[in-house]
């Protein structure tokens, strides 16, 4: 007979960065069930969003998560150009040049400081820092680039908002030249590492069908065989003009994971590199006056992957609708399948292993009891928050001393 | 008098304690260098011991009173450990004969006394960390005590430390014989388990249970274990250098030497992911369990 234990990750805990809570359901040290509760960092960003004007958004939407702050005003972009007529008729072609390389800095970033995190959850803290100290000239190509190492502020609807100069263009191939033996070492170092391997190695395994069943997107997908890649299959930027290819793993576990997005680095500078070399001259910005009435979806592959966003127009100012699905939050429900059956020390790399992003995926939660189905609208939810507000002043006025 | 301040003073708490604190120092310095970061100043240790000793100590409800006296019976053993191995590094000619049996029993009591009181105190993790500090305790202690048989061999059977260092001062470091550079490095690689350094610290690993063993202690108790972390830092090194590398324990000579088993753990503590426990255990009676067997048997045939 076997004792069941609950083993808490979370809400506070030392494994993610990020407010979320797993519980391992646990037998000894292995792992036989597990519930994940997400909903800690909701901010009501589709909600805000509506209340601000076309030209504000990106600058609310890419304040949803500091890694993917540029995937997210992208798609947002996207999906407002959708109505417009599509990126590709709307924005200047250095724009969509400028607006393909700003993504895919993001993507090195990203798959670094995941590259970084996961070193550090497997007790590895030195590949942590290294990766950290390779992901600084990145960040600085950012601030050369756009003005800042996070929040980029490059997106606009209708193009961008700074124009890259013909003098940085050369001291970014030149850093991007160090990035690559970076990346080597890395590749050597966690590749042909056996101690790594075998942490790693059919660890957390996703299957190809259980990737389907669990809609995962992104590298998460890829790791398991699925071939999609939304920079391919819905192409923006200027993507189906530049010569790159998508990674794909078939082993669908933890190291297989590692290897595409140490891979899909490769892919990232050289993709970045044929940008600076074709990259036309000219306007990057179209001037979008008015945003007519209709419906708009934009797609984004995220460094996590696909990133979507729907917006709807009612031709005036303000979008009436603004609907965002994070990669994460396909990704992280995979986890249910993927860390039953392995051990504790299993469970908190495989948690990290679809590079999850909380703040990105959070949803208001609902509890549904099991007589009265309850679901929440707007009003419910201004209600709820009126009523707490009553009660903690109300809380504040019994404690003052008489 | 004189045994009480051998083990108070010197070579036993106060010393042991201080080398201990700088050598953790060493650790954190070297760590830091090699993962590009400035690391604290010398005197960090110490301010992290002062600063648990005034904090407030909470005991979690429930908790059994082995919970606050575990961290001091680690603590006093290791203490006693300190002062039998540098008595007779100073003056080999004292000593007990079976000190080496007496020191290897000592060093096992903090493991001990960590699986007690985290058993103790009545939290999940904490249990799921010491069933882990138990299980690797087993996987170690075999390799450990077969890689001392055969320096007790190459010695001609003395059971006694400083016996030992005068066999080595006489007939050469323990270590220069195909066995004893087997023992030396299986013994190497158990001190990297018994200081519970990476890849070998699953039993308080921070990423997956939030510290282990640790996780309810605070304050004072806390602050005892450090302290015990850090003297084990000082005497499993130096019952190393004792036992294979004898030959000249001038203070220049010993501190290098220390200094020099002290950085080749920081390095494998820096260049190796954590290994589950299950990996742990399958690799100590796998390869330093049998390797060490090895070397048992050379050193029988004298090689």
């Amino acid at each position: 007979m076997s004792h069941r234990v609950i083993v808490p990750i979370g809400p506070y805990h030392p494994l993610q960065e990020e407010p979320e809570f797993f519980q391992l359901y646990v037998e000894g040290e292995k792992v036989v069930d597990i519930d994940i509760i997400i909903g800690y960092n909701h901010r009501g960003i589709e909600k805000l969003a509506e209340g601000k004007h076309y030209d504000q958004v990106p600058f609310l939407v890419e304040r949803i998560c500091g890694i993917c702050s540029s995937s997210h005003p992208y798609a947002y972009v996207l999906a407002v150009e959708d109505i417009l007529g599509g990126e590709a008729n709307v924005v200047p072609e250095r724009a969509l040049y400028i607006r393909t390389i700003v993504n895919e800095l993001e993507r090195i970033h990203s798959h670094l400081l995941w590259l970084g995190l996961a070193g550090h959850f497997i007790g590895y803290n030195t590949v942590w820092m290294w990766a950290w100290k390779y992901r600084e000239p990145v960040l600085d190509m950012f601030e050369m680039i756009t003005g800042n190492r996070n929040n980029y502020a490059m997106m606009k609807v209708g193009g961008v908002r700074r124009d890259i100069k013909e003098e940085d263009i050369s001291i970014v191939k030149k850093m991007l030249d160090e990035l690559v033996p970076a990346v080597d070492m890395f590749k050597g170092a966690v590749m042909d590492d056996p101690v790594i391997q075998a942490r790693l190695k059919g660890v957390g395994i996703l299957t190809k069908q259980q990737a389907i069943d669990w809609c995962v997107v992104g590298p998460t997908a890829r790791a398991s065989g699925l071939n999609i890649d939304v920079r391919r299959d819905d192409v923006y930027g200027v993507y189906d003009r530049l010569n790159w290819n998508v990674i794909i793993e078939k082993d669908g576990d933890i190291f297989a994971k590692t290897v595409v997005r140490i891979l899909e680095l490769y892919e990232c500078v050289s993709i970045i590199r044929q940008c600076l070399d074709k990259m036309p001259k000219g306007e990057i910005d179209a001037d979008v006056k008015d945003i007519p009435s209709g419906e708009g979806l934009g797609r984004v592959e995220a460094p996590r992957g696909e990133c979507l966003h729907y917006v709807k127009s009612d031709g005036t100012n303000r979008p009436v609708r603004h609907k965002i699905r994070a990669p994460s939050f396909m990704n992280v429900a995979s986890n249910k399948v993927a860390c039953i059956g392995g051990t504790i020390s299993d469970a908190t790399i495989t948690l990290a292993a679809v590079d999850p992003c909380y703040c990105c995926t959070e949803r208001v939660a609902v509890m549904r009891k099991s007589d009265n189905e309850k679901v929440l609208n707007g009003w419910d939810l201004i209600k709820l928050s009126q009523e707490k507000t009553d009660k903690i002043k109300e809380g504040m006025l019994n404690a003052r001393p008489q | 008098m004189k045994a009480l301040f051998d083990y108070l003073i010197f070579p036993g708490f106060l010393f042991s304690a201080v080398i201990g604190l700088l050598a953790g120092w060493v650790d954190r310095k070297v760590t830091a260098r090699l993962q590009w970061r400035v690391g604290p100043p010398w005197y960090q240790n110490f301010m992290d011991i002062i600063k648990l000793f005034c904090k407030e100590t909470i005991v979690p409800e429930g908790a059994k009173l082995t919970f606050l006296f575990s961290p001091f019976f680690g603590l006093l053993s290791l203490a006693l450990v300190a002062t039998i191995l540098g008595r007779s590094i100073i003056a080999p000619a004292y000593g007990f004969i079976g000190d080496l049996i007496v020191v290897l029993y000592l060093l096992m009591i903090p493991a001990i006394a960590l699986i007690i009181g985290a058993s103790s105190s009545k939290n999940p993790l904490a249990s799921v960390g010491a069933s882990r500090e138990m299980k690797l305790v087993l996987a170690y202690e075999l390799p450990f005590i077969l890689s001392i048989i055969v320096v007790i061999i190459k010695s001609q059977g003395v059971i006694r430390l400083g016996g030992i260092v005068e066999h080595q001062m006489a007939f050469g470091s323990n270590i220069a014989s195909i066995s004893g550079v087997i023992a030396f490095l299986v013994a190497l690689i158990c001190v990297q388990a018994k200081l519970g350094f990476v890849p070998f610290d699953a039993s308080e690993s921070e990423q997956e249970i939030m510290g282990g063993v640790l996780i309810e202690y605070s304050g004072l108790p806390l602050a005892i274990f450090k302290l015990t972390k850090a003297i084990m830092l000082y005497t499993a090194p130096l019952l190393l250098m004792t036992l294979f590398l004898g030959k000249d324990l001038s203070p220049v000579f010993a501190v290098a030497k220390y200094i020099g088993i002290l950085v080749v753990i920081i390095l494998i503590k820096n260049t190796n992911p954590r290994l589950r426990i299950d990996q742990s255990v399958r690799f100590f009676w796998r390869f330093p369990a049998v390797l060490s067997l090895v070397a048992v048997v050379l050193a029988l045939f004298g090689k």
